[in-house]
């Protein structure tokens, strides 16, 4: 192999394979009540918080793991899982950054990720999780000057208990679906963030998670409060090392916005998709939802989706109350042997709520990528409005592009609008741009990064120029 | 309720003579809807109507078997508007068959036909094929165009009630033949469950022609599943009108098998009261060059509710596909509901497939631009729904059949 061949092998292989060599503490395998309380234990929790873990876990015992969704897979034997684990360096908190370990820097740095302060110019704070917990977050200071409060959950937890309290599973109940509930009973840790009333968020926030122990699932708890009249950007990034087993990755987020508060939540995730023959991978199961709680209240998800062996999730949207807004953008890359089983849900329950979804879906190999739907519009929500697009791009025909959109409308004075194409990039398209000097790979990267416009323009700056780029290598070698 | 249906089941055997190989497939079909029982809202296809509960709410004891029925009384009334076939059907039983219109050796009809082994995952059907006594089977002979339209009427007595009745028509269309059909069935003022089910094959270069009219109105559960297979070149042009049961779903799957072959399926969803209707399609594309398109208008008042959910299968064998699917629908009042759940499921990639779905009231603005024009708020509204309806109607071809649809749904007038 000549050196230019190589070039060209590692650009195709997944940038953050890595694995970072350090010690880590486990919980011991398995799920169990000892398990929680291990977990509880560890991060000294106050009982209200072992109390939630246990109920969530008794309500676990009745569930069964749904299976109506479109990608298989082979049964999780949840007992053979690790569900704590964190670098032993961990175990007495640095104070400050330059007290943690440089090893974890150093793989934040491979990772692109600085978390000195001093060498970020483009003011992002940032929650960087490891495995299961939190290590490390930037620009706190400045953030509480105006009473913003972004830290870790387990933090959190201690620190403003109260806050919490109020709303930790008011959006996603303990009794929800099987994963969320699992989630409920095990998470470890994930980020925390409160606006308080009328505070427009000075910087964009930001949580870099990683998995880097094997067997481990990662189940973090994502909690956003944005008070009345307040604003917030929050990114979430993610990766993980390749490793021939897959690992479940089952988090939960949950959104709430007050009167005129509006949340903004964007992702690109990038967790390890398994190699060429559908090796290996995380499952990525994740259960997001957001409450526009209050009046004119506003959520918007983005989502650049190209990694995951299986990805599952629907980003929803609960509009409560009136006048509020719910946005769903996305993108959804899916190669090799990939599978993606993603949309969104728009509940309508005030009046004169809108929303509005914008997906755009790309097959390439064996893959199957599917949009999934809901649109319900109740009978109250006077007024309401949505509007759908799902576009689909297949490259090849041995992958597969689905649409199933739920569209229930019970208030005549609302509409709803929904539309659907699946096509290829045409020959013609093709033959224009290497007419013009560009070759098949950046014609095609040109081509999709043009379909997926809607959505990139909707991402932060720095965001979208990642993610940009991570199409265009998601892509790489599906076609010829 | 399964006790009784266990009963009937006994005396339906025993009254019809059946071979032992008939009576263990009868037994097998019976033994799977007795397993499943009527389909409910957490079956995916059931989701938007739970026939179950439909069922419970309106027919308190369901009777299968139907004995001591007076035939002889019932006078049977005929479409006038234009010469044809018929097929007449009194309670479920084969009363008539009619084809003066056509050439002798070209049209074979079979009755009493065995039924075959099928396997489909439908609950309804299995009760279909266990019940059933004796079915239709007739050929249209290579090359046979039929010279006038064939209907079936679907007649029920009046002292016929709470009854389920199963009955199944299957049409072999042989290369190069043609046939269109209507379906008709009588007002009746009894709650029944109808479980009808037509099986078509569509030979090469031959065409279908097929319109289902529900008009009317009667509180009757009404179950229809079609199934279509076309080969080669061949063409269907399916109509749908939906507006006179409780209940009406209407299952539709149509296969294209083969190359060319085209699909034109329109349908009209239009109520009132509290009825409850839904066409569902499934249009498989199994092979190159084959065109499909749908189109679904709905028009809904009172409390009713309509449901339409389509779906588009392309195989990774169909390329050159070319797909569309519209569902539009008008919710006129405050209580009514509709729901949609167009899916696309895709695997190659030279295709051109899409859909789309509305759902909402009339435009205030165009009932602006009539009513500046002279006409009142109601007369404003009954033209724009009409122009909504108006478009399906003009997706049919055969032009004496569009004048018989346009005067029953009183729309002959407006243009």
């Amino acid at each position: 192999m000549n050196s230019i061949e190589k070039n060209i092998d590692n650009l195709k292989d997944y940038k953050y394979g890595f694995i970072t060599d350090i010690e880590n503490i486990r919980a011991p395998k398995g799920l169990n009540e000892d398990t929680i309380k291990f977990i509880s234990n560890i991060k000294k929790e106050p009982k209200w918080m072992l109390d939630f873990r246990i109920k969530a876990f008794e309500r676990l015992k009745l569930l069964k793991e749904p299976n109506w969704q479109k990608p298989k897979f082979p049964k999780i034997d949840y007992q053979d899982l690790y569900y704590y684990s964190a670098p032993k360096s961990m175990d007495d908190k640095p104070k400050s950054l330059d007290e943690l370990d440089p090893k974890l820097l150093e793989t934040y740095k491979k990772l692109g990720i600085p978390l000195q302060e001093q060498a970020r110019l483009n003011g992002i704070a940032i929650d960087a999780v490891f495995d299961s917990v939190s290590v490390a977050t930037t620009f706190k200071e400045e953030l509480i000057k105006q009473g913003i409060i972004f830290c870790s959950m387990s933090e959190a937890i201690q620190k403003h208990s109260e806050l919490v309290r109020k709303y930790l599973g008011s959006v996603i109940p303990i009794t929800d679906h099987f994963y969320a509930t699992l989630n409920s009973a095990v998470f470890t840790d994930g980020s925390f963030v409160y606006i308080p009333e009328g505070i427009r968020c000075p910087m964009e926030l930001s949580t870099y998670f990683r998995i880097n122990a094997s067997e481990t699932g990662q189940f973090e708890r994502t909690l956003i409060i944005a008070d009345k009249g307040s604003y917030v950007s929050y990114l979430e990034g993610c990766t993980a090392p390749m490793r021939d087993k897959n690992q479940l990755h089952a988090a939960n987020v949950e959104l709430i916005a007050l009167d005129d508060a509006e949340i903004k939540y964007s992702t690109v995730q990038n967790w390890y998709p398994g190699d060429k023959n559908g090796k290996g991978g995380i499952y990525n199961f994740v259960t997001k939802r957001g409450l526009c709680k209050g009046k004119n209240s506003k959520i918007s998800w983005t989502q650049v989706e190209t990694g995951s062996a299986i990805t599952w999730k629907y980003p929803s949207c609960i509009l409560k109350g009136d006048n509020s807004v719910g946005e769903f953008y996305s993108i959804a890359i899916t190669n090799n042997y990939q599978m993606a089983d993603t949309g969104t849900k728009m509940i309508h329950l005030g009046k004169n709520t809108r929303s509005k979804i914008i997906s755009k879906g790309i097959s390439a190999g064996n893959s199957d990528m599917m949009y999934r739907g809901l649109v319900d519009i109740s009978a109250r929500a006077d007024n309401s409005r949505n509007f759908t697009q799902c576009d689909s791009l297949l490259m090849g025909n041995k992958c597969g592009a689905h649409t199933i959109p739920y569209i229930k409308n019970k208030n005549s004075k609302s509409k709803i609008e929904h539309e659907a194409t699946t096509s290829k990039i045409s020959d013609e398209q093709l033959y224009y741009c290497k007419q013009r000097g560009l070759n098949s790979e950046e014609a095609i990267s040109l081509i999709v990064n043009g379909f997926c416009k809607e959505v990139l323009q909707q991402l932060p700056m720095e965001f979208a120029v990642e993610a940009q780029k991570l199409v265009g290598i998601s892509l790489e070698g599906s076609v010829g | 309720m399964e006790s009784q249906i266990k009963l009937d089941f006994e005396n339906f055997l025993n009254k019809e003579k059946f071979s032992s190989s008939q009576i263990q497939l009868k037994k097998n079909n019976f033994n799977e809807f007795i397993k499943k029982g009527f389909p409910n809202k957490r079956i995916e296809d059931w989701k938007f109507s739970d026939l179950n509960q439909i069922i419970q709410t309106n027919i308190k004891k369901l009777n299968f078997i139907n004995s001591d029925i007076k035939k002889e009384d019932f006078e049977i009334t005929t479409v006038k508007d234009f010469e044809h076939n018929k097929i007449i059907f009194l309670n479920g039983v084969i009363l008539k068959v009619d084809f003066t219109f056509e050439e002798n050796d070209k049209i074979i009809i079979q009755q009493n036909h065995n039924i075959n082994e099928d396997n489909v995952e439908n609950s309804l059907v299995s009760l279909n094929s266990a019940f059933v006594s004796n079915y239709v089977k007739f050929t249209v002979k290579k090359g046979y165009e039929t010279k006038k339209p064939l209907i079936f009427y679907n007649y029920l007595t009046s002292d016929i009630t709470s009854s389920a009745l199963n009955i199944r028509i299957d049409i072999d269309l042989e290369d190069g033949s043609s046939l269109n059909v209507v379906d008709l069935s009588n007002q009746n003022l009894n709650n029944n469950f109808i479980n009808l089910r037509q099986n078509f094959h569509i030979g090469e270069n031959a065409i279908l022609k097929k319109y289902f009219l529900d008009t009317g109105n009667s509180p009757n559960i009404k179950y229809i599943y079609n199934n279509l297979d076309l080969s080669k070149n061949s063409h269907l042009e399916y109509f749908i009108l939906s507006s006179g049961s409780k209940f009406l779903k209407n299952d539709i799957i149509c296969s294209l098998n083969n190359e060319y072959g085209s699909i034109s399926l329109n349908g009209v969803i239009n109520l009132d009261g509290e009825k409850h209707h839904e066409i569902k399609t499934v249009i498989n594309h199994k092979d190159e060059n084959c065109k499909s398109y749908q189109l679904i208008k709905c028009v809904l008042t009172d409390k009713s509710k309509g449901v339409y959910q389509g779906k588009i299968y392309v195989d990774n064998k169909a390329q050159k596909t070319d797909g569309y699917q519209l569902s539009r629908a008008l919710l006129l009042n405050d209580q009514t509901e509709f729901n949609a759940k167009p899916e696309l499921e895709i695997y190659a990639d030279d295709v051109k497939c899409s859909h789309g779905s509305t759902s909402g009231n009339i435009d205030e603005d165009s009932i602006f631009y009539l009513m500046s024009r002279g006409l009142s708020y109601e007369q404003s509204k009954q033209l724009l729904v009409n122009g909504f309806l108006h478009e399906v109607l003009e997706k049919i071809t055969d032009e004496k059949i569009k004048i018989f649809i346009k005067k029953l749904t009183g729309l002959e007038n407006e243009y």
